[in-house]
């Protein structure tokens, strides 16, 4: 497994280049021969009035990921999704009969370079849609430029939510989706005691805020033993490990991010406790921060046995889904692993050809208006939906670990869940 | 069990430190990249578990003490040249080796950044490695702790006997104290600086090796360590083997008992508080180096 992994990393930065001097070579191509049958519906002049970037052939949007610094790992599935749904909706003919064209811009893992990059993409490219970000650090800073230039973000990653912007489409799940759901399955396994535990930054402690308040005001006779935080990086777990086996709770609710995680879940497993071990005493291990991404790096034999709450994984059986990891794999080689924000991502720009289409215009104004509704039936997830709010309605599901660095799914809920950004109670 | 929980911490300064503590102490050179030298050994590490998986599994449950003496010579190398290249031409500008240093850490960092890619990396665990003894139901001791403290404890006997005992210690010794007598009656102050570095570098690199049983390998791993580390050497009192020791327990044992009661991060800060305050103390440290002035 690690070789796989290394050998994809080395992969990734060449695939990578070679797949922008490609679609650069399609593009161009694309906005010279290209005959447009739609033209006559949709002449320029209708569907393009505030000077946004689109042609008769073609519409431009702007790709903000971080290709370098510490995020790059990260981002680079998000920027791969995208990069396939944009191909295949190319392939199909475009949104209203124009090619896309991507102008890509890098992050860096550097807000203020975020910053000023979206600020470029949307003033001086004026591109008609960004697909990007990924941390909410990177998603805060390009907020007020996003509202100020009136430009239009599909933001791919799960996150605490409390917020909601006319200028962002938010494609992952927000903390009510993915914290309480994840709580509520847990409780219907029987957990009543819990022990929250977080890399120490905003996501982690926000996320642990809601799941406290949770369990403490809504689910019947449980209750928080305990709650920590360690610095991001940090390595020994030992003191932590002994406190939990003390406090013996039902569930461990880990959101414990990047590198991290390997130590913790190496050291959970040398001290004793597996899924296997929690199992026979019907307790469980939950956590949020987990994806096949991470598994990768922390060894399928470590964390096996214990549960995900996430809205996607790579296994699950669907056909949108055996078709969106076959297309995958083509494009970005057999050994890739695609983790829910990849999926995500991956929605970003349907959803986009959806509004359009359904707006007839690649206005902002009226991509924004046109959002709510929308839906996509090709979602790998399954079914997704635009709410008012610019969340998606989605379902979540419980994936366990298995020994192969993949999950597999244990549970999902009934319905498409209802984003709720600002919860009451949680603010 | 909790004890245990420090006792490892302990173990993983007391590696981390020993190295510094022959740089730092014997050589006053401040070492910046002394962690990149731990990234470096725990690099080789996993390209030879990696490299023993692809061609011959059969030799995986022996490999980690081979590459554990891979990454101390790898260590060892880069040590030795990085001190033929600059450390060298700073002796006596104690404050120049950090800025040099510091710059050295950097570009191995984005060394390693461009070789290994930026995703977190791990060793394939031998099976003796995994898993836990426990002598009752509820005692759960991690083998790779127990490893951790038995290589610490051997490592540290290994350069008290090589400082104190060895010919060759006594030379550092006699150089770190006089330079110019020690050149006088015939001792190669030169190679010995050379080697006294090199040998700091390849322990921090076997330090590496053996980190990658309780945490992952990435390009900045090493710069996660270094403000402990420096600490541990600082708080011993510079250039004492057994205040190092002395220093690496008791700030390993109170990180750990503090964490067991109060929260991880209001841990390291009461722990630092403490340091700070016994440092304002006795600044030369727990156990000074005695010095005819």
């Amino acid at each position: 497994m690690n070789i796989e992994s290394k050998v994809r990393n080395r992969a990734l930065a060449g695939k990578l280049g070679a797949a922008c001097l490609l679609s650069a070579a399609l593009n161009a191509a694309a906005a010279d021969d290209w005959k447009n049958p739609v033209l006559d519906k949709y002449p320029t002049a209708a569907v393009a009035t505030s000077g946004i970037s689109v042609g008769d052939n073609y519409v431009t949007v702007g790709q903000l990921h971080s290709i370098s610094g510490t995020m790059a790992i990260s981002e680079t599935g998000s920027v791969e999704a995208e990069r396939l749904a944009i191909k295949q909706i190319n392939d199909m003919g475009g949104v209203l009969g124009r090619k896309i064209k991507i102008i890509q811009e890098d992050g860096a893992s550097d807000w203020p370079t975020f910053a000023e990059k979206a600020k470029k993409l949307l003033v001086q490219d004026k591109v008609a849609s960004v697909f990007g970000c990924w941390t909410s650090a990177s998603r805060k800073a390009v907020l007020p430029i996003f509202e100020k230039e009136n430009g239009m973000l599909y933001y791919p990653t799960f996150y605490e939510g409390l917020e909601a912007s006319k200028n962002v489409i938010y494609t992952g799940q927000e903390a009510t989706q993915q914290i309480l759901w994840g709580l509520d399955w847990a409780y219907a396994q029987g957990c009543r005691t819990f022990y929250l535990i977080g890399s120490d930054y905003i996501w982690p402690r926000t996320s642990n805020k809601i799941a406290r308040r949770h369990i403490e005001e809504h689910l019947k006779g449980c209750k928080v033993v305990g709650e920590d935080y360690y610095p991001l990086g940090h390595t020994s777990f030992g003191s932590l490990i002994n406190k939990v086996k003390l406090k013996k709770p039902d569930c461990i609710y880990s959101i414990v991010v990047g590198g991290s995680n390997v130590s913790w879940y190496k050291q959970l497993h040398a001290a004793g406790i597996t899924g296997e071990s929690l199992a026979k005493k019907n307790k469980l291990l939950l956590t949020i921060s987990t994806t096949e991404d991470e598994i990768l790096g922390i060894g399928g034999e470590n964390c096996e046995g214990f549960y995900a709450c996430m809205k996607y994984f790579q296994s699950l059986g669907n056909e949108n889904n055996v078709k969106f990891v076959e297309a995958f794999k083509d494009m970005w080689g057999d050994d890739s692993v695609i983790g829910d924000v990849t999926q995500a991502a991956y929605l970003g720009p349907w959803l986009w050809k959806a509004t359009v289409e359904k707006a007839g215009s690649f206005d902002i104004d009226n991509v924004a208006t046109a959002s709510e509704d929308v839906e996509f039936t090709g979602a790998p997830e399954g079914y997704v939906r635009i709410a008012d709010n610019h969340h998606l309605w989605s379902k979540a599901r419980i994936g366990k670990m298995l020994k192969n660095g993949q999950f597999e799914m244990i549970a999902e809920s009934d319905e498409l869940i209802e984003p709720n950004p600002f919860p009451e109670g949680y603010k | 069990m909790q004890g245990f929980a420090g006792l490892s911490q302990f173990s993983v300064f007391l590696l981390m430190a020993l190295g510094l503590a022959i740089i730092f102490g014997q050589m006053k050179v401040i070492n910046m990249a002394h962690g990149e030298f731990l990234t470096a050994g725990a690099y080789t590490t996993v390209v030879i578990s990696d490299l023993v998986t692809k061609y011959c599994p059969s030799l995986l449950p022996y490999y980690f003490i081979f590459a554990i003496i891979m990454a101390f010579v790898v260590a060892f190398l880069l040590g030795y040249l990085v001190e033929f290249m600059l450390v060298r031409h700073l002796y006596h500008r104690a404050l120049d080796t950090l800025l040099a240093t510091w710059g050295v850490s950097m570009i191995m960092q984005q060394g390693f950044r461009f070789i290994f890619g930026g995703r977190e990396d791990s060793a394939i665990l031998p099976e003796w490695l995994m898993g836990s003894w426990s002598p009752t139901d509820t005692i759960d001791i991690p083998l790779n702790g127990l490893f951790l403290l038995g290589t610490s404890i051997v490592m540290t006997l290994l350069v008290a006997f090589l400082m104190h005992r060895s010919r060759w210690g006594l030379n550092v010794r006699a150089t770190v104290q006089n330079r110019e007598m020690a050149n006088a009656v015939g001792i190669n102050t030169k190679k010995v600086d050379r080697v006294t570095f090199a040998l700091g570098c390849g322990i921090a690199g076997i330090a590496g090796a053996v980190f990658t049983t309780i945490g992952s390998v990435s390009p900045a791993a090493g710069s996660l360590y270094i403000v402990d580390t420096f600490i541990v050497v600082v708080f011993g009192g510079a250039g004492s083997l057994l205040g190092t020791v002395l220093a690496a327990f008791s700030i390993a044992q109170s990180q750990s008992i503090l964490e067991f009661f109060l929260s991880g991060v209001l841990a390291k800060v009461w722990v630092l508080a403490i340091v700070v305050g016994i440092l304002m103390i006795k600044p030369q440290g727990l156990i000074a180096n005695r010095v005819r002035k």
